[in-house]
């Protein structure tokens, strides 16, 4: 791919807390990434990891309150009209203000887990899908806007577009609605695509021709895509680079070979052992150990101590480990690869 | 069907017809085929994995299996204690007689839950509406199957919004267990859990059924998981069974055409393959309006003219290999590698 390495979104020490009755909920507590054009970044987690929130941070869609961001930086670099870049901090911009507006939806897309509740049920998906591009290009004509739909909508793999786009949710299957999801995120050519669990309720079958299609789509569009899923073996087959996360901080973040053939987290490597595999050997499955801490806990040390093989006591419970990199690209956020821990 | 005397349950013609009505007086106008001439035995001690898409009917069959929906044709047999229970002739007062062998976990562990009912009133409750113990002797069986699900007895008195999801589930498995049933069927009960929890259920499943020689039908959309835990496998497509055998054979060398493309769409975690999958186009089809001849011609890519007219029934190709495809002699299709289990079914025995 040309321009990999190029940068797209860059989040530096993202933190952001949710305020609630019963505490305070630390969803996203150090992450930071990086995104390159045209790539993929995988984000592995189990619910309260924080994948989710770190998302939504990027596209400004954290329901706030309760949610406030602590601190941290989103830096998403724009082409100014194909003349160079400017960098633009989108966790400084308001919100709801215009600017956030004109890039969310059309410099940022997204796509969900529940296409059955993404749409809205009294208007014809194709409204929906126009309604972005009417908002977003300029100078397009409803009777363009129109057909532009039938044909993002047929690149997706709608079966006769012309007379479906008039259609209601209602009336499309799952797999079909995550197609036209897709077609509606797409709509705009992001630059990014963000997929949060896009295919978690779909059958495995459709879900391979989601995937496919994403892939297809991201080739010929040049697209980076923040791919969020708690299946391991689906993010293997889609993703350049792997983020792992446990309640709010990346534990470890490589390229996806490095992450499934080389693991260094101990979590990562638990994790993988406690999946059944539909092709790996079928001797008892090796369960991670108790369960996850209350998201109200607060974690002096390492968030993962209580449930590890490998734990340091009187290291990894005194002070969060810091995440290092342990050879070129390979980062991970653990005490047995860090001078305390060999000492 | 021959009885043998290691089966458990008779399945013969089982069939759910949803009625589809239309208008004001909603006149029925067709029917959802659901599970349609479903025929199958289970025997004691197994643990068959039933998978297929969402919509072909495998949770409707399992929850018919157990007569939580009323089948509209159909015989269950059960085989206890040298009887037969004929399942579906059963009335109202007779049923707690299958209800004591014949119990299901749920695959929502946060919907399943009553949530004014405490642990003892949850689990106990079984006990209870079956006539089959109270008051002390009820607290003490399931103090009894409280610890055997890995949860605590200084808990009896919690609700259940204070559980996680993981414990939850064992909740739903002790007020399964609590009846001493022989036959378990378990509706997607990992599909909701997170992945670091789904191991340690699957882990007491198994441990349980060792124990405790219980048979189980183990419904689940995802390969893997009933690839790790049956010994044979039931592949449902549209409301029929379309391949039944040992998970061994059915997994490396698969008869019917849906079974290949199913495996094939599930990602690969090995090395070489890590991430590969085929991708087929098509859905299921719309259950109300099947298409004619065999279900699943639309979508295979070794469908003949015969395949649009004539319905392969389903038939034994050798013992323990069930395939409805008018062409299961002649295809080679491609499995995944699954060693044959090497402990015996019963090895379990109390």
């Amino acid at each position: 791919m040309a321009n990999s390495q190029d940068v797209l979104v860059e989040v530096q020490d993202l933190q952001v807390h949710f305020h609630l009755h019963e505490g305070v909920v630390r969803a996203v507590d150090d992450v930071s990434f990086t995104i390159h054009q045209g790539q993929t970044l995988g984000v592995i987690g189990e619910s309260g990891s924080g994948k989710s929130v770190s998302a939504q941070s990027i596209m400004g869609i954290v329901p706030s309150p309760p949610a406030k961001q602590i601190g941290g930086k989103i830096f998403m670099h724009l082409s100014d009209n194909g003349t160079g870049y400017r960098v633009v901090n989108l966790s400084e911009l308001p919100p709801k203000g215009n600017e956030f507006r004109a890039i969310r939806g059309k410099e940022i897309g997204m796509i969900f887990q529940e296409p059955m509740t993404s749409f809205s049920p009294v208007h014809t998906i194709g409204d929906q899908i126009m309604e972005a591009i009417l908002l977003h290009i300029p100078n397009v004509s409803k009777k363009e806007a129109r057909e532009r739909t039938i044909e993002i909508l047929r690149r997706v793999g709608i079966p006769k577009a012309e007379r479906r786009v008039d259609n209601y949710s209602h009336q499309f299957s799952g797999g079909m609605r995550q197609r036209a999801m897709i077609a509606m995120a797409l709509s705009c050519n992001p630059k990014l695509l963000i997929a949060d669990e896009p295919t978690t309720a779909l059958d495995v079958t459709i879900e391979a021709q989601i995937l496919e299609l994403l892939k297809d789509l991201q080739q010929e569009f040049n697209m980076a895509i923040m791919y969020i899923s708690h299946d391991l073996a689906v993010v293997g087959g889609v993703a350049d680079e792997v983020m792992v996360m446990y309640l709010g901080l990346v534990m470890e973040h490589a390229s996806a070979e490095e992450v499934f053939e080389n693991p260094l987290h101990p979590y990562t490597q638990a994790l993988w052992r406690s999946i059944p595999k539909i092709d790996g050997d079928l001797s008892r499955l090796k369960p991670i150990s108790g369960t996850l801490p209350s998201p109200f806990a607060v974690h002096k040390g390492c968030p993962f101590f209580s449930r590890c093989d490998d734990r340091i006591v009187g290291v990894c419970d005194m002070a969060r480990p810091p995440l290092v990199e342990v050879k070129p690209g390979h980062k991970v956020r653990c005490y047995l690869y860090t001078e305390q821990g060999k000492g | 069907m021959v009885q043998a005397n290691d089966t458990l349950l008779e399945v013969q013609g089982l069939k759910k017809y949803f009625p589809i009505q239309q208008g004001f007086l909603r006149k029925t106008v067709g029917y959802i085929k659901a599970v349609d001439d479903v025929n199958l035995t289970i025997k004691k001690g197994e643990t068959l994995g039933v998978v297929g898409e969402s919509g072909c009917g495998k949770t409707t069959m399992g929850r018919c299996l157990i007569r939580l929906y009323e089948p509209t044709d159909g015989k269950i047999l059960l085989h206890v204690e040298n009887q037969t229970i004929s399942v579906t002739e059963l009335n109202r007062q007779e049923m707690h007689l299958f209800r004591r062998n014949a119990q299901i976990i749920f695959q929502d562990p946060y919907s399943s839950l009553n949530p004014r009912m405490n642990l003892l009133e949850t689990i106990g409750e079984p006990l209870l509406v079956n006539g089959i113990a109270r008051g002390r002797d009820l607290e003490e069986r399931v103090k009894e199957v409280v610890t055997q699900v890995g949860l605590r007895v200084e808990h009896l008195r919690r609700f259940p919004h204070s559980f996680s999801g993981g414990q939850r589930q064992r909740i739903g498995i002790a007020r399964a267990l609590v009846v001493h049933p022989k036959l378990i069927v378990a509706d997607e009960p990992v599909s909701a859990l997170d992945v670091s929890i789904q191991a340690q259920i699957l882990n007491l499943l198994e441990d349980l059924q060792a124990k405790f020689n219980l048979t189980y039908i183990f419904i689940s959309h995802n390969m893997a998981v009933v690839r790790y835990i049956s010994d044979r496998i039931a592949v449902m497509y549209a409301g029929k069974l379309v391949e039944l055998g040992t998970k061994h054979e059915l997994l490396s060398h698969p008869k019917h055409p849906y079974t290949e493309l199913l495996l094939a769409a599930v990602p690969r975690t090995v090395d070489r393959l890590r991430g590969q999958r085929t991708v087929t186009p098509g859905e299921p089809p719309d259950l109300g309006n099947l298409p004619k001849g065999c279900v699943f011609h639309p979508r295979c890519k070794y469908a003949r003219d015969i395949c649009k007219v004539e319905e392969p029934k389903l038939r034994a190709l050798r013992p323990d290999c069930h395939v409805s495809c008018h062409f299961a002699e002649e295809l080679d299709l491609q499995g995944i590698d699954t060693p044959a289990r090497v402990s015996v079914p019963m090895a379990g025995v109390r």
